[in-house]
């Protein structure tokens, strides 16, 4: 009997390496084309197949919400996410994986920028399709995508730069009040502000310069906080941080310009898919860049020891506070979107709650870190999603397994990893 | 002109008088030694002059610029490196990053090259990297060069810190206790890398250290520094034989 049970788990060990080992051969460009084909086939046969294993509709999120939901439905919740998703995806990737280690081999020799912006179309095509089935997904999406760039823009204070700041919602409120009092006002007839100014027709086109000025407000507003609060550390810049975070929050409900705690409302409908995914992906690019250069290592020589860091010429005060800057503005790009991708703000949506959100994703996820951040508010926002039926419980599910992670993996699952762009997009080597 | 000129310089913490008139002249190319007991001031004289205390009275002069009143990291562009005595590493990073970050004053891309990736930058990046390996080749850790620093033993991580103060391209090198910790064969390599930074780079060092052997072996000048004050400064040979030095170090002999 133990013998047995002794070789089935070696069984599975080499199974699970063998898992690996394949795995690590295909390419990304094979794992986004095998999600393709995953994703149309469930745009043509998700409705009817569904109905056919007893599911009321196509699960919208993996099936968690109709496993948890609905108990008994669990093996075709299960019997449908192998089926659409993993077979199809597995099949086709390790089918073109081949040839598509050539192309990416091609692309790479061509032009690498060829080579990600080709990366990005396909993993947007994924994305676009699997989230026509329902509103709910492209909402769902949408707020993941702003979730990630505001844990990476965290992540920049505190993971790189090791302080603990505590306002990212005060800024993600000044971004989004700015960018909505923009749009609004400018391309919106609207009770507060009045007939629009400008035709909305051109309205689309300045849009990036309403999240510009969402992200230039909030870090016009983190240098409020940056200059008095760095001449002393830690703890002190957490609670100053916290305190900014609450002015900006009564300061937003007692101005009746901007509608005060009634919230303001009739942002345009311009932040769609395309419009987040692709400020995303450009916050990803540049935060990247930034972190690893020279100039952005000089925060984390100043988290692990500024003497040091100043004796080797690094002007450890400016880095500070240009850090600061940097990952406010991001915080207020990300307001920005969210503003429009909800078309209504209210003071109350930026407070402790978000906080304490953000931070679980940036310490989920793992400090220093753009895996980490990617993973943590992924994984954080989908699990918000995803355990939705249980209400109230879900409260202590998600703390509990962040306590978890905290014993476990003390500084996040993905810490201290550099994302390397080439490392990603270039062909993964074939059989030895 | 010398090199590094410190005049009549003292420093108070409160009550305390660390130093008292301390005054130092390197010229291009000298490598100086600091000695004295435990306690005596001379850390505090390092950190004086590369600006981590603001002297109470006195003048600092490098290669004719006034150092008074500069912060650290100007100071540190200016022309001085340093190691510290305690070793100050950067515990996440790795040992080239560590020699590529001291290039920080030399690098010119600005915020658009860190944000954007411009060929500027690359090309910055390129060079300082080429450096930084050409120093930890020099020092003979280049293989661990994509080590994380403190996985690295003791003596490599000396030399890394070294590195790290040569990739700075300073004019004098302060060296704080360089041997401190090391075995004897350690001791006779890092006398070595001593020898060969000041042989090949022509650079001036200064440097504080316990160990008799090293600095009677490697200084061609030393002061003796007691509660502050420099009580003897000369050759190797006239320090050994002085008597206030063999006085503070050893202790008077009391005659029964």
């Amino acid at each position: 009997m133990e013998a047995t049970s002794e070789k089935l788990s070696i069984d599975k060990k080499q199974l699970l390496s063998g898992l690996r080992v394949a795995a690590s051969r295909i390419p990304l460009l094979a794992w986004f084309l095998g999600g393709l084909v995953a994703v149309a086939l469930e745009q043509f046969i998700g409705n009817p197949f569904a109905r056919g294993i007893g599911l009321p509709k196509v699960p919208v999120l993996f099936g968690f919400v109709i496993m948890l939901k609905k108990p008994f439905l669990i093996p075709s919740a299960v019997l449908y996410v192998v089926l659409i998703y993993l077979l199809p995806v597995a099949v086709v990737a390790r089918l073109t994986a081949a040839s598509m280690n050539r192309l990416a081999a091609k692309l790479l020799d061509l032009k690498m920028f060829l080579s990600v912006i080709l990366h990005l179309l396909l993993f947007y095509a994924v994305l676009h399709i699997w989230a026509e089935m329902s509103d709910y997904r492209v909402l769902v999406l949408k707020l993941m995508l702003i979730a990630v760039m505001l844990t990476l823009s965290l992540n920049i204070i505190n993971g790189y730069m090791g302080e603990f700041s505590c306002s990212h919602p005060g800024f993600m409120a000044l971004g989004a009040y700015s960018a909505s009092v923009f749009t609004v006002w400018l391309f919106a007839d609207d009770r507060l502000f009045g007939p629009a100014l400008l035709p909305p027709a051109i309205g689309p086109f300045l849009f990036p310069i309403a999240l510009l000025v969402g992200g230039l407000v909030a870090a016009v507003g983190a240098l409020a906080v940056a200059v008095p609060s760095f001449r002393t550390r830690g703890d002190y810049l957490a609670i100053i941080s916290l305190a900014f975070m609450f002015i900006v929050k009564s300061l937003i409900e007692n101005l009746e310009v901007v509608g005060g705690p009634r919230g303001l409302g009739n942002q345009p409908d311009w932040a769609n898919l395309p419009v987040v995914f692709a400020t995303t992906a450009i916050c990803i690019w540049i935060i990247n860049n930034f972190v690893r250069s020279t100039m952005g290592k000089a925060l984390n020589a100043v988290r692990d020891n500024e003497m040091a860091a100043d004796a080797m010429t690094v002007d450890t005060r400016k880095t500070k506070i240009l850090a600061f800057l940097f990952g406010a503005f991001w915080a207020g790009v990300a307001g920005g979107l969210f503003a429009h991708v909800l078309r209504y703000v209210n003071p109350g949506t930026f407070g402790i709650q978000k906080l304490a959100e953000v931070l679980a994703m940036v310490y989920f996820g793992g400090l220093n870190s753009v895996y980490g951040s990617i993973v943590g508010a992924c994984g954080i926002s989908l699990l918000g999603e995803a355990l939705r039926p249980l209400e109230l419980y879900k409260w202590i599910i998600i703390p509990l397994l962040l306590i978890l992670v905290m014993i476990f993996r003390p500084t996040g699952l993905i810490a201290f990893k550099e994302f390397d762009v080439k490392k990603l997009v270039q062909p993964k080597k074939m059989a030895d | 002109m010398s090199l590094l000129r410190v005049e009549k310089m003292t420093h108070y913490f409160g009550g305390l008088r660390a130093v008292h008139n301390y005054e130092l002249a390197i010229e291009p190319g000298q490598v100086r030694g600091l000695i004295g007991p435990n306690g005596a001031g001379k850390t505090t004289i390092f950190n004086l002059i590369t600006g981590i205390y603001q002297p109470t009275e006195g003048k600092i002069m490098l290669d004719g610029t006034e150092l008074n009143g500069r912060a650290p990291h100007v100071i540190a562009s200016l022309g001085i490196g340093r190691t510290f005595q305690n070793m100050l590493l950067w515990r996440h990073m790795t040992v080239l990053e560590h020699v590529k970050m001291a290039r920080y004053s030399k690098l010119t891309y600005g915020l658009a090259g860190a944000f954007f990736g411009t060929a500027r930058r690359y090309q910055q990046e390129a060079e300082s990297e080429e450096i930084a390996l050409r120093l930890l080749k020099m020092m003979g850790v280049e293989q661990v060069a994509d080590q994380i620093v403190l996985n690295l033993p003791y003596g490599a991580q000396r030399r890394v810190e070294m590195a790290r103060a040569l990739a700075m391209e300073p004019k004098v090198l302060f060296l704080d206790e360089p041997t401190a910790g090391m075995n004897p064969e350690e001791l006779l390599q890092m006398m070595d890398i001593i020898r060969q930074i000041h042989g090949e780079l022509g650079m001036a060092i200064f440097l504080i250290e316990h160990r008799m052997r090293v600095v009677m072996e490697l200084c061609q000048k030393i002061q003796t520094l007691v509660f502050g004050e420099v009580i003897a400064e000369g050759t190797p040979e006239e320090i050994q034989n002085n008597p206030k030095v063999i006085d503070a170090y050893l202790g008077k002999e009391v005659v029964q």
